[in-house]
């Protein structure tokens, strides 16, 4: 089959089973783009902007765990799709990026809209290739697709020049085995090494599971229940760990961290054992490194041998794909009690459901942590929730318990604002039948407006609640804690974003009262396409417990006990 | 003279697909993740398609490991041993321009070079060209011993490193494992 460069890499993105592309044309690309008529199999969506693009496809990955594919220009459009990038980097997301270069004959002479993109996006892919020669291309293409999903999943960029695009061979779809003689990512545990581990769990009196993302990512919720349940240990979850196992699951003790649960928190600077499965002792769930867990031995499980011993030094460290370890682990580990410890954990759980907000009268007034709860409780606590980055994000994590894996989607290691709404159109793409809901504050959502016209012009079904504080509110609660409430460039002049949403076609609606929430929800999910609803919170909410940066875990601030205010 | 410091020096042998931009690759990697160089060799192997790396840091083992599994990360890299935890040989080969301008001198460095696996690639009026090739703490002698005649140039190569023995270091004795990889999505 004689076919062109540009043909190439549809026919290998069909093998590859994608059947759906986001992206932005532009003249290194076009070739491509002619391309694609031939292939109607592969459904283009439009964005934008090409940073659409990229969290689009990191939505759609991150919904499916299949590879997601954006496509851009040379130049700015490759540059456009840096911040996904690096988000999806951080966040371990499996995406294939695929970006127009100028002719090869001309790299390196700053023709137009020339870019070093490999050179940009070294620190922020996984791996990344500039094609030379068209007869590598459906290799590369291949093997782009290979590492992007397998070991620990990441971004791979593919840079194509032009005349690449438009170069004619003799197509073969490479059969057979990748040959990638560096790319080995581990599997199985060294048996000794469980045998360490299992001792110390079964000896242990104050065990803590630690689940992130690993979890869902290596498909190990079954071995991940049993080992919790068999030796009764109380599990916490990382941000991007939340529906690894059900959060109504009563040993489920909520989401560690800056903003995790204060019994989480507490429990982890107990706990005389941590488990720490398929997560990365981020800065924000550790807290301050030095005090971190002081007295407890360490289990670190991770696919990644690099991240063992980099944060926390670890009495037994596993590089290998989580549930292959687990199912090695299980047979070893004993059933077990800790009643006393789980009593102690109950008493730090009860002591913070006196200082909830929910639990307050609040009145006529309208609070952010509320609406997500009732978006909860509306929703049937199943939708698939993607969320933007700062106190909606985090109010989320609190009130939205998940439980199903893969229902939260958000920008964790790399807090991209602007991430929500196009991730939440990607994810629906992947997830059809899923009910997707972006939660979004007026500040992020404001960075990816424009992709509202991508979901009206798809006609894609998404629901997108905006939780408009009139302040970048994280920013300005670290202003209010930290800066003696010096609201530098936090308030927001915002725009009427139920008329903004109408001039994209979007219908909206406004929420100012609690008892409009119900009815809002079923109206947007009523609609077969995408609708936009501004709830209107207080102004000057925060987000409690809150772990100070630089302080330790257990130094939390928190919101005073309801039982004590009344007296 | 300073004080001799306490140093932790570690090499490391890095086996790397010879492509275009994997050396940038790995100095990126170091830059980005903090980790200091003391020295940084590239050189071709008996394999065409092999390159050789040899990295000297100055560092805790702890940290040793950690640069290793990150090297590991780049697919472009095949093998990574820290050599300097077994038995091994390394040199280092240094190029040392000195002054020659008078007779003392002149016979100081001869004398010099006479105790050190050294060489007078050529001598002049003014100056001498001393090559040197030996373990790097012994160029170090011979450099602090040539210090006060007068060195006026210098280049070094910076360290290459090799295990002793039959404990090969080469890119086909592991196969490639098969990956797991989910093409299909999670298994929910
Ligand atoms: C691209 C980007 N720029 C800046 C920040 C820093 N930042 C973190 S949270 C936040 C405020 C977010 O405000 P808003 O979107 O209104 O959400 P809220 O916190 O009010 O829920 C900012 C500016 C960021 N995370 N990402």
């Amino acid at each position: 089959m004689l076919l062109t460069g540009a043909e190439i890499i549809m026919e290998c993105l069909l093998r590859e089973g994608v059947d759906v592309v986001f992206g932005y044309p532009g003249g290194a690309i076009l070739p491509t783009y002619d391309a694609m008529a031939k292939y109607p199999q592969i459904h283009h969506v439009l964005v934008r902007h090409e940073q659409g693009a990229s969290h689009m496809a990191d939505g759609y990955a991150r919904a499916t765990g299949k590879v997601g594919v954006c496509i851009a220009t040379s130049g700015p459009g490759a540059t456009n799709l840096v911040t996904g990038l690096a988000t999806a980097m951080m966040d371990s997301s499996p995406i294939v990026a695929i970006t127009g270069q100028v002719p090869t004959a001309a790299i390196g002479s700053d023709a137009f809209q020339e870019t070093d993109v490999t050179g940009v996006t070294l620190p922020v892919t996984k791996h990344n290739y500039l094609v030379y020669d068209v007869e590598e291309l459906p290799y590369i293409i291949r093997e782009a697709f290979y590492i992007a999903r397998s070991g620990r999943p990441g971004p791979v960029l593919i840079d194509v020049p032009k005349d690449v695009q438009n170069a004619r061979i003799e197509f073969q779809y490479p059969q057979g085995e990748i040959r990638l003689p560096g790319y080995r990512p581990p599997e199985k545990a060294d048996e000794r090494d469980v045998a360490a581990a299992a001792e110390l769990i079964n000896q242990s009196q104050r065990p803590v599971i630690l689940a992130g993302h690993g979890i869902l990512m290596s498909g190990a919720m079954q071995e991940l229940r049993e080992l919790a349940e068999r030796a009764q240990i109380p599990v916490t979850l990382t941000l991007l760990g939340k529906g690894g196992m059900p959060e109504s699951h009563p040993l489920v003790i909520g989401m560690m961290g800056m903003h995790g649960e204060a019994a989480a928190n507490h429990a982890i600077q107990e706990a005389d054992l941590l488990i720490a499965l398929g997560m990365r002792f981020d800065d924000r769930v550790t807290g301050n490194l030095k005090t971190y867990s002081p007295n407890s031995r360490k289990i670190h499980v991770d696919i990644d041998a690099s991240e063992l011993n980099k944060n926390v030094m670890v009495d037994v460290g596993i590089a290998g794909d989580l549930r292959t370890v687990l199912a090695q682990l299980l047979p070893h580990v004993e059933s077990n009690q800790h009643p006393e410890w789980i009593a102690r954990i109950r008493d730090w759980q009860e002591d913070a459901s006196d200082r909830d907000i929910i639990q307050y009268d609040t009145g006529d007034k309208l609070f952010a942590a509320q609406v997500i709860n009732d978006l909860w409780r509306y929703t049937g606590g199943d939708a698939i929730i993607v969320t933007d980055v700062g106190q909606h994000q985090m109010l989320e994590a609190q009130y939205y318990p998940h439980q199903r894996p893969a229902t939260l989607i958000t920008s964790g290691g790399l807090g991209t604002m602007g991430f929500g709404t196009p991730a939440a159109i990607g994810a629906k793409f992947g997830r059809p039948d899923e009910v997707v809901w972006a939660i979004v504050g007026d500040g992020g959502f404001q960075m990816t407006m424009c992709e509202l016209a991508t979901a009206a012009q798809e006609n894609i079904n998404v629901n997108i609640a905006i939780i408009n504080n009139s302040f970048l509110g994280m920013v300005r609660q670290w202003q209010e804690l930290f800066y003696d409430r010096r609201y530098q460039a936090t308030p927001m002049f915002n725009p009427d974003f139920c008329k903004l949403a109408e001039a994209f076609g979007v219908p909206a609606m406004r929420v100012t009262h609690r008892n409009q929430v119900e009815e809002a929800v079923a109206y947007a999910q009523s609609i077969n396409g995408p609708t936009l609803i501004e709830f209107v919170v207080e102004k000057e909410e925060m987000v409690y417990p809150m772990v100070p940066a630089g302080a330790s875990l257990h130094e939390m601030k928190r919101r005073p006990k309801l039982s004590e205010a009344k007296q | 003279m300073t004080a001799p410091t306490l140093t932790n020096k570690q090499t490391i042998v890095a086996l790397v697909e010879n492509k275009p931009g994997v050396l940038n690759r790995v100095v990126s990697l170091f830059r980005r993740r903090n980790f200091n160089i003391d020295s940084l060799t590239v050189g071709r192997t008996h394999q065409p398609h092999v390159s050789r790396l040899t990295i000297v840091v100055d560092m805790q083992q702890a940290n040793v490991q950690l640069i290793a599994a990150n090297l590991y990360k780049l697919v472009n890299v095949i093998d990574v041993r820290i050599i300097s935890d077994d038995p091994h040989v390394s040199r280092d080969l240094a190029l040392v321009k000195v002054r020659t301008d008078d007779v003392e001198s002149r016979n100081q460095v001869t004398a010099i070079c006479e105790r050190y696996p050294a060489r007078i690639l050529d001598i002049g009026t003014q100056v001498a060209v001393v090559e040197i090739v030996a373990a790097e703490d012994t160029v170090e002698a011979m450099i602090d011993e040539l210090r006060p005649i007068g060195i006026v140039e210098m280049v070094r190569t910076g360290v290459v490193a090799m295990g002793r023995g039959t404990r090969i270091q080469d890119t086909d004795y592991r196969p490639a494992v098969p990956v797991k990889s989910n093409g299909n999505g999670y298994h929910l």
